[in-house]
């Protein structure tokens, strides 16, 4: 009986280490080989300095950068506590966050025009979303131009040439990643110029 | 619904049937002993894995050896998962200092993994070590979907086979499983994901400054590794805390349509291995179509909730244009998040890469139901097409009882013994999730973990039981599931669903291969063709209907006519 059963036990061993220590540390030596980058997490330095990766949102408060969309994740974007807001859709507490987020963000773009995007005002699944519909991104052209003293045409520019398409055409949603457009905010149209 | 949205979803379609028979077919050669193009390098592996483990491989077991057996090897992965979470504090590839994980959420997180069901009641960057994500969770995720795929294979060997006593070999179908499908899919899936963005690397989180000057740290670790086989082997729980919604753990609209195939191909494709074990690759199809219809019935019902919004936040100014994008990530859209929610809730997968507990009523109701169909809807690997057998052996039992003959099935009698356990099979679903629901809302341990008021509470605390008993693991996160009570209720409820499934099937397998095949005769009933097919999904749906339509009046339905009177809670 304990001999049929004693596979059992060397087996879930032999596969710990074929498929728990072989196989991912086989993957993480191929991948840091090949795709070096991608594999240390696409970050992006700037100055000497990480800012940030390309994969992942950061907060943005001032009135001279475009904002992310609301995040659960830790105090906002927190990159090491992703999460999301889960509420239902009949909660009191969603309702009421969404209705002040919609005061706030009209208060903050006085000529942003039209309804307020859908994504701009509420949480992402993740928390960290780096991007904004081009909806989004177009309600905060004006303040963003107003506030680097540049004309509007010129923001909306910067912000087409960074509006990613659907994938070969088909997959996804156009979306604008929000630290890279930011950061190519400060490279062309830098504040106080 | 606009063009790219039907777009979309008919490309994933497309491609999950286009692979189905080129899967399968291979499934089929690597079970049936045939020979691969891959034995060259994986055949000496295979003999010296038999020759540790001391397996002999040419020997096979009657069903109740092979149960057993399986029962050891998920026994013994489980107490090395629970040892391992134990004690992660002390041991390598700990950069971010993980403590131990407390006693209650280390063994509700050792049965998750053990049984396939991958609910994450841990957040994965905030409480795991590389080395428990690597050789805990990732081992398990291997180890579980080899073991749907072995009782799975012992099934079909019930029918195809004619008076023989043994349903095969669990030792060698595991390993065969992992060494043969689920390792190499998963190398080239995650250096697949790998070049697309995915992380892979033990370094410590990094620290950022960010442009407004403040500190960002960034999780990070082995990604790539673990995300690729809980897509493939239909795990399901994450790396990241909110899984496959980070963009690490799912980067771009193509690793999201890549991660989504992967989640019901090795499903589906079992269903053509099952028709070509059994000698009649129309059997699989006609399984494969009638599972494709209702996962098409419930994609339509879940884009059209969703893309309508929610009413009360379109009153409060948002665009009804956007639809219900509270809980979604802008690069997935509404489309390909609902298309994921569907799909991992009809497979027992339980990613998700947007939060279900947001979605309208009716949008959530779809994975709900999903999951108390019992995850045949192609389902986990293996285990979905085994819990759809079970309804195929109710079916034509039915269709038996309506004619007045014995009912057959690939020339096998069906008799009394094998409807019973299939009885057995199908009453694990309300056993765990109306049971264990019923217990949760009257006593106060359990009523704790509900956040949300009115209806919509009440739902959370369904889709939990129903996530654990059908071995899912995708959650209506708001639910506080990490406390002593939830840990071990779910703990029982996925117990209860993997193994009281398993152990009646394996019986039936083994009943089933030692019986005479009967001729076929005028009046047997075809299930090939499109009657089966109908008569296959009325009885799904009508056992599933039957036993859960009065819960889910009292939850999403009821919050489905509150949405938009203005009523909140």
């Amino acid at each position: 009986m304990l001999n049929e059963l004693r596979p059992a036990f060397v087996l879930v061993l032999v596969m710990t280490v074929l498929t728990g220590l072989v196989y991912p540390l086989a993957v993480t030596g191929i991948a840091q080989a090949v795709f070096p980058r991608q594999a240390a997490g696409s970050l992006i330095e700037k100055d000497g300095r990480i800012v940030g990766s390309a994969l992942i949102g950061q907060s943005f408060a001032g009135e001279a950068y475009f904002h992310p969309r609301p995040s659960a994740a830790g105090t906002g974007y927190d990159a090491a506590n992703s999460g999301a807001d889960n509420r239902g859709p009949t909660s009191a507490a969603l309702i009421g966050a969404v209705t002040d987020r919609i005061a706030r963000l009209r208060a903050d773009n006085p000529r942003g025009a039209g309804p307020v995007p859908a994504d701009l005002a509420t949480a992402s699944g993740s928390g960290l979303d780096p991007h904004i519909s081009p909806a989004a991104a177009a309600f905060q052209i004006e303040r963003v131009a107003d506030a680097r003293h540049v004309p509007a045409a010129q923001v909306r520019t910067l912000v087409e040439e960074h509006t990613e398409g659907r994938t070969l055409g088909l997959l996804g949603e156009p979306r604008i990643n929000v630290l890279l457009l930011n950061l190519a905010l400060d490279e062309r149209l830098p504040v106080g110029r | 619904m606009n063009a790219a949205d039907i777009l979309q979803i008919i490309i994933f379609c497309g491609l999950v049937a286009a692979l189905t028979p080129v899967v399968g077919g291979y499934m089929a050669r690597v079970f049936s002993g045939e020979r691969v193009p891959l034995d060259r390098i994986l055949g000496p592996v295979e003999r010296a894995i038999y020759r540790i483990c001391g397996i002999r491989a040419d020997r096979e077991q009657h069903w109740t050896a092979y149960a057993l057996a399986l029962l050891a090897v998920n026994l013994a992965g489980m107490l090395a998962l629970y040892a391992l979470l134990r004690l992660q504090a002390w041991l390598p590839l700990n950069p971010a200092g993980q403590g131990p994980v407390a006693p209650d959420l280390a063994f509700n997180t050792a049965v998750s993994f053990t049984t396939n069901t991958n609910w994450q009641a841990y957040g994965g960057e905030s409480t795991l070590s590389y080395l428990s994500q690597m050789a805990g969770l990732t081992v398990q995720n291997f180890l579980s979907a080899a073991s749907g795929i072995a009782v799975l294979i012992a099934l079909i060997r019930g029918f195809a086979r004619r008076s023989a006593r043994t349903v095969g070999n669990v030792y060698v179908d595991l390993t065969r499983a992992i060494l043969y499908v689920l390792l190499p899919i998963s190398i080239v899936t995650a250096l697949f994901l790998v070049s697309q963005g995915m992380p892979q690397n033990l370094d410590a989180y990094t620290v950022a400054a960010t442009v407004e000057g403040a500190q960002q740290v960034i999780a990070q670790g082995p990604v790539a590794s673990q995300v690729a086989i809980k897509q493939i082997g239909s795990n399901g729980g994450g790396y990241f805390s909110v899984n496959s919604a980070h963009p690490y753990e799912n980067p771009t609209p193509l690793t999201n349509l890549v991660e989504m195939v992967f989640l019901l191909l090795l499903a589906a494709g079992l269903t053509s291995t099952f028709g070509r074990m059994v000698g009649d690759r129309r059997q699989g199809r006609a399984l494969f179509i009638a599972m494709g219809l209702m996962f098409v019935a419930g994609v339509g019902v879940a884009c059209w909730a969703e893309l309508q919004g929610n009413p009360a936040l379109i009153a409060a100014g948002t665009d009804p244009a956007g639809g219900n994008m509270e809980g979604k990530e802008v690069r997935f859209g509404i489309v390909n998040s609902v298309l994921w929610a569907v799909a991992t809730t009809a497979a027992s997968n339980g990613s998700v890469n947007s939060m279900h507990d947001s979605y309208t009523p009716l949008g959530g109701m779809v994975p709900l139901v999903n999951m108390m169909l019992g995850e045949v809807i192609y389902g986990g690997v293996g285990a979905g097409l085994y819990g759809m057998l079970i309804f195929v052996l109710l079916a034509v039992f039915i269709a038996g009882l309506m004619v007045g003959r014995t009912p057959e099935y690939l020339g096998k009698k069906i008799e009394a013994r094998e409807i019973k356990l299939a009885m057995i099979a199908i009453l694990t679903m309300p056993v765990g999730i109306l049971g264990l629901s019923a217990l949760t809302v009257v006593l106060p341990a359990g009523l704790a973990g509900i956040r949300d008021g009115g209806p919509h509470g009440l739902t959370e605390v369904l889709y939990a039981y129903s996530s654990g008993t059908g071995n899912n693991g995708s959650a209506f996160a708001g639910f506080a599931a990490d406390s002593l009570y939830h840990n071990t209720t779910i703990a029982l409820a996925m117990l209860v669903g993997r193994f009281l499934v398993i152990l009646p099937v394996l019986a039936i397998a083994g009943t089933l291969a030692a019986r005479k095949a009967v001729p076929a005769s005028p009046g047997t009933f075809p299930t090939h063709g499109g009657l089966f097919v109908g008569l296959l999904v009325g009885v799904v749906l009508i056992v599933g209907g039957l036993t859960f339509f009065p819960v889910l009046a009292l939850g999403p339905v009821v919050e489905h006519l509150m949405l938009g009177t203005g009523i909140a809670f």
